[in-house]
């Protein structure tokens, strides 16, 4: 009623918003608990934004709401008196002051909510600058019931104690000017961290807004045009898939980017993760697919760094994918990487046409020198196996150096 | 469609396959490939869309194979595992997924389910893979193969060997996984090391229930990052 407390209460809680209501009441009794647990909660809980549409609370609702009020308050002071406690005098006092105090603080509540409505802008000029006539009167009106409040307790105080009247007066202005801006700061503090929380939210949502239309978007734009094409839809979603894993999994592709590495205790892994061989043949194979309009399949099984024999090895397995891929007549090939503690071994394979291997022309370089030549200089092997009608597939070794070895 | 018509078929009618994914469009997709494609061979009895709508149409329909989503709200394929498994032993999972992370993989495999392809599978490779899985074998996608091999590699510095039966594969057993990972089909294998299609498919069952049961830290890492051991 005053600032939502009970009603926010019972939501959370589920149930009816008049046994919070009762219960709060009830606990004003007990030496006002209730009303302490009632501001406690309008200072510290999270409010919630408002709604725009919420409907205004029913009128008899809000006559139940002020009587249990008046009820908790009337408990409360007939607790306090029955119990001689300093003869009900000082309650006088007490109840004026937090009178006060709840009007201004439901002022700084207020402001709040405006906000909320408004939309964010700076917090500091909201919060002091937008002063409304109302509101002023409301603060006013608030101090002065707290002032009220102070010299009521003061002058029952300095009539028991003279001396130390002046410090006590001091002291009471002090508190009161706390007390009035207490809500202020907490509530200005809370709204920046909100505003930053916000922020990153937006920046998040903006980041991968962006990622899907630069990608995502653009290729669904481009399968629609190519809908006649089937080989060419098949090439942009594969290219789009990969991209897109990769996104989401991390920069070392399957996986999920931790995948563990052949050995652990090599001081380079982990520093660059794109240098290592289960990365260089998932790009070569993303680059073959891309160009070439055909699936690549590959399995990677270990993993390792990559060294200068190892780079060679990648080249001459793309050239031998990229020879799958024009010639095998299938629109599959499938790529296995196996790395073990002495040597790299790499398959490519496709279910083609296949071919003689001595019927190959000597001025085709792609065999030769690519594979062949790449693979020699370094020490590897490449062995063939094909035959007209039977697909084709290129096996190609290569030994690990001793000092990259696990 | 027909829910209840080959409950009591002969063992060589159609598979009966029950679909749990939660996107429906891909439900209706691989129903009608199912359907346009393989009417004599397999059966589709009915689909779902989540975990409990799964777990109550598989105790309904009793189907003989399900063709598990992997990635659902309230838990997924390894849920629904969860969950079935226990009270109908008799019905075969095979998990269909887009996703072909390590973690997915294993996890599904190592909650019961008996064979894993991704969504990108044609048609007549998904219906062979159902017949296998029906007939009590594995499926394993060159990728699973390749994790297998990995998870049970000897790395310098893994974890002991508690269970040399259970943690270890045998010579042979690794022959076939590289062939699977090269993408060799079933048959291709057998003739490549000599030895029967129905040695190759032992073989794999083996490796299955390795990979399901084995303590190897990688296997059971892979499965705790979904929370599932």
């Amino acid at each position: 009623m005053v600032s939502g407390v009970a009603s926010g209460v019972a939501q959370h809680l589920g149930v009816e918003v008049l046994w919070v209501r009762v219960a709060f009441a009830a606990l004003a009794g007990l030496g006002g608990a209730g009303m302490l647990a009632y501001g406690l909660l309008w200072v510290f809980a999270r409010q919630e934004p408002e709604d725009a549409n919420a409907a205004p609370l029913p009128a008899r609702e809000r006559q139940q709401a002020l009587g249990l009020a008046a009820v908790g308050i009337g408990l409360f002071a007939a607790v306090t008196a029955l119990s001689g406690f300093a003869g009900g005098w000082y309650v006088v006092p007490l109840v004026t002051g937090l009178g006060g105090a709840a009007l201004v603080w439901r002022e700084a509540d207020e402001v709040q909510r405006r906000r909320w409505r408004d939309g964010a802008r700076t917090g500091v000029s909201e919060v002091v600058g937008g002063v409304t006539r109302t509101m002023v009167v409301r603060v006013v009106a608030g101090v002065v019931l707290l002032c009220g409040g102070m010299t009521l307790f003061l002058v029952q105080n300095v009539t028991l104690d003279q001396l130390p009247g002046v410090l006590l007066a001091v002291a009471a202005t002090l508190i009161g000017v706390a007390v009035i801006t207490i809500p202020w700061w907490l509530r200005l503090i809370r709204e920046l961290d909100e505003q930053r929380r916000a922020s990153v939210r937006t920046r998040e949502r903006e980041e991968i807004a962006a990622h899907l239309h630069d990608s995502v978007l653009q290729t669904l734009a481009l399968i629609q045009k190519q809908a006649e094409n089937p080989r060419e839809v098949v090439r942009l979603a594969r290219g789009q898939e990969r991209q897109l894993r990769s996104w989401l999994y991390g920069p070392s592709g399957y996986g999920g980017g931790d995948r563990p590495v052949t050995d652990p205790s090599d001081p380079a892994h982990g520093e660059a993760p794109s240098a290592t061989m289960s990365a260089a043949v998932a790009r070569a194979c993303g680059e073959v697919e891309d160009t070439f309009a055909v699936a690549v399949q590959h399995v990677v099984v270990g993993d390792c760094q990559l060294d200068e024999p190892l780079t060679a090895l990648v080249q001459a397995a793309r050239e031998a994918i990229v020879n799958s891929a024009k010639h095998s007549g299938e629109g599959e090939v499938s790529v296995y990487v196996e790395v073990e503690p002495e040597e790299v071994t790499v398959f490519v394979r496709d279910r083609g046409k296949g071919f003689d291997p001595a019927q190959v022309s000597a001025d085709r370089h792609g065999l030769a020198d690519s594979i062949h030549g790449r693979m020699e200089r370094n020490g590897g092997r490449v062995t063939l196996r094909t035959a007209p009608g039977e697909g084709a597939e290129v096996q190609l070794s290569m030994p690990r150096r001793k000092e990259s070895r696990t | 469609m027909t829910t209840d018509s080959g409950a009591a078929q002969a063992p060589t009618g159609p598979v009966r396959v029950f679909l749990v994914d939660d996107h429906g469009l891909f439900r209706a997709g691989v129903r009608a490939e199912l359907e346009s494609l393989a009417q004599d061979q397999v059966q589709v009895v009915g689909e779902a869309g989540s975990v409990g709508e799964a777990v109550a149409g598989i105790g309904h329909h009793q189907p003989d194979v399900v063709l598990l989503d992997v990635h659902m709200p309230d838990g997924g394929g390894a849920e629904v595992l969860r969950r079935v498994r226990p009270t109908h032993p008799s019905v075969v999972f095979l998990a269909l997924s887009v996703s072909d992370a390590a973690e997915d993989v294993i996890a599904v495999i190592r909650a019961g389910a008996r064979g894993y392809v991704t969504k990108t599978i044609s048609s007549q490779e998904l219906v062979k893979a159902v017949r296998r899985v029906s007939e009590g074998d594995a499926v394993f996608s060159p990728r699973l193969a390749g994790f297998v091999l990995d998870a049970f590699s000897d790395r310098p510095g893994a974890a002991p060997i508690s269970d040399p039966e259970l943690d270890l594969l045998t010579p042979r057993e690794r022959d076939v996984l590289r062939l699977l990972a090269r993408g060799y089909a079933y048959k291709e294998i057998a003739s490549e090391l000599f030895i029967s299609v129905k040695t190759v498919e032992t073989h794999v069952s083996s490796v299955l229930r390795k990979t399901q049961l084995s303590n190897r830290y990688e296997l059971s890492r892979w499965a705790t990052d979904r929370r599932l051991v």
